[in-house]
């Protein structure tokens, strides 16, 4: 084949992510603008009111934006005492045995497993554990779906975390221990600190990833669409409204639903642009 | 000298805490993946027969007079199964081949711009979350065809399979060694030969596992196929109808009260799948690195 051909297929194929990353800026910037024209753009932010009676539309994204906010810190939150010992485990402890191989495959199945399944497992055998320790009367709300959206999240964060935990330079720990330090004390004090910029960015990155989970989030938050009045309370996420109502939606409804979707493909994707910018810097360093 | 040496037990002793601790919560982890596995297993293998995977779902009303008897609910999942297929099919044929070509491209000019800004392209579109994909295969297919169809399920699914085929792509082709390449050129073929003969045939192991994962990743979506290839209750072939899939149905199934006893057959079925997949490509992976 000739290299100059060869080499305008290759561009052709590459030419093909930006195009889709053009287009669906653009398409959604399209369809957006009906719901932002008629509502105003802060407006639509802040208004928590969604109606969709004929007549009397109106819709914000307010509840969505917090229940989205809401449910994203707290997955954090419970996801980094099950994450965080898992990357010691498999980049420190047991770095390079049998058993941190075997963790490894552990996390990585978890990862593969798919999200409805995630739902199903939450709705059957966590919502019941739920109502019976009487957290919440009924069972789906913003806790049950960060609970399980925790899980979903420990093998993206305790993956990367190990990766980088791993590279923390041995002369720098030996000379910890030579001068009497104990293990913990030079996880602490030596592998924290220099890895720590590694591991901040693998929890922004599992942040991105629970932002736009739908089916789990959908199956569990119970799909109320009021900003949430406590952590137990039912709510909806950007995702899970979507979800929900974009296939029955037309008109004003159809292109509010498309806003949402563009501010959430904006949010994951500042939030993932800022988790690959300090990961490539942490590797450099 | 008394009090130096309770100094240092207190640090031993929280060492020891430490490493406890760790060990604790990191075996702690496997739990819910076992919780999982065993839940959906132990209540899958009941519903699991060979007539779950070669008949249909059965509609709602034959489910409904199946239950009022007291017989197990008919039928099955053989839509979804076909289903599926017809649409990772349709959606590997495309992404392949372009995925492939793409990350060949930025593996030879990783140090141009337009190389760099598409890397990063590729990247945003693989953290997008899949219901957004979804939305926008609905805007751009299924609302020019006036309907849900396999053909958007599988554009849909395309988006999502591009990126991560462009990424092992492009990783595998990196760690090729140079001399390869050199080799092949020494002898006179030109770069696309070298590439096509040579370069493309040693990577095609590093490739190969590229794309099983990639299925075993796409193959579970529901959120993006819920408006695009909708649903349907018969075994299909055409490619311009509504179309069933696994996820799909287990979906259906999860909303409709009359059908939930067929939610853990399913629900095993891909389960298995994606085990699978991954597993093979694992292994795939480890031989391929020796």
């Amino acid at each position: 084949m000739n290299d100059k051909v060869f080499k305008i297929i290759l561009f052709a194929a590459a030419l093909v992510i930006p195009l889709i990353c053009g287009g669906v800026i653009y398409s959604l910037t399209i369809d957006a603008s009906d719901a932002f024209s008629r509502f105003g753009f802060f407006e639509f932010l802040t208004s928590s009111e969604w109606d969709y009676t004929i007549d009397n539309e109106k819709y914000g994204a307010l509840p969505f934006i917090v229940g989205t906010l809401l449910t994203t810190l707290l997955a954090l939150l419970f996801c980094i005492p099950f994450s965080l010992p898992v990357s010691l485990f498999i980049g420190e402890y047991f770095k390079g045995r049998k058993i941190a191989e075997l963790l490894g495959t552990v996390t990585d199945l978890l990862a593969g497993i798919p999200s409805i399944i995630y739902g199903l497992w939450g709705f059957y055998t966590l919502r019941p554990l739920i109502i019976a320790l009487d957290i919440s009367p009924q069972g789906s709300g913003i806790l049950t779906a960060s609970l399980v959206l925790a899980i979903m999240i420990v093998p993206y964060a305790a993956s990367l975390s190990a990766e980088f935990i791993k590279m923390v330079p041995n002369e720098i720990k030996e000379s910890a221990y030579s001068l009497g330090a104990t293990r913990a004390e030079v996880i602490r004090d030596v592998v924290f600190p220099v890895a720590g910029s590694g591991i901040f960015s693998s929890y922004i990155l599992a942040i991105g990833r629970a932002l736009g989970e739908t089916m789990t989030v959908t199956m569990l938050i119970g799909n109320t669409n009021q900003i949430p009045q406590s952590l137990t309370a039912t709510a909806n996420t950007m995702a899970s409204i979507i979800a929900n109502q974009f296939g029955e939606a037309d008109g004003l409804r159809f292109s509010a639903l498309i806003a949402i979707g563009l501010l959430l493909f904006l949010i994951t994707a500042i939030i993932n642009v800022i988790g690959k910018f300090l990961i490539k810097r942490a590797r450099i360093m | 000298m008394l009090v130096n040496g309770m100094k240092m037990k207190s640090r031993l002793l929280r060492d020891r805490m430490c490493f406890i601790l760790v060990c604790t919560f990191a075996a702690l982890t496997a739990v819910p993946l076992l919780a999982i596995l065993g839940e959906v297993f132990v209540r899958g293998c009941t519903q699991f027969s060979w007539d779950f995977i070669t008949e249909p779902t059965p509609t709602a009303l034959k489910a409904m007079m199946a239950m009022r008897a007291g017989d197990a609910i008919p039928g099955g999942i053989a839509n979804g199964i076909v289903g599926s297929l017809i649409m990772l099919g349709m959606a590997a044929a495309v992404a392949v081949p372009v995925g492939v070509l793409c990350g060949v491209y930025l593996a030879e000019n990783s140090k141009k711009r337009f190389a760099v800004v598409v890397s990063y392209l590729s990247d945003l579109l693989q953290g997008t979350p899949s219901v957004i994909i979804g939305m926008i295969t609905y805007v751009w297919v299924v609302v020019p065809m006036k309907g849900y169809s396999a053909i958007a399920g599988s554009v849909a699914l395309f988006i999502m399979m591009l990126p991560l085929i462009i990424r092992s792509t492009e990783e595998t082709m990196k760690i090729l060694p140079a001399s390869l390449k050199e080799a092949g050129l020494a002898l006179g073929g030109n770069n696309a030969r070298v590439m096509l003969k040579v370069q493309l045939p040693a990577a095609f192991g590093g490739i190969f596992t590229g794309v099983l994962l990639a299925v075993s990743r796409v193959v579970g979506e529901t959120a993006p196929l819920i408006f695009t290839a909708l649903g349907c209750s018969m075994v299909r072939w055409e490619i311009d109808k509504p179309i069933a899939a696994v996820p799909l149905l287990i979906w259906e199934f999860f909303n409709d009260p009359n059908l939930q006893e067929l939610i853990w057959g399913a629900s095993l079925f891909l389960l298995l799948f994606v085990l699978c997949l991954n597993i093979t490509a694992k292994y795939l992976a480890k031989k391929w690195n020796k």
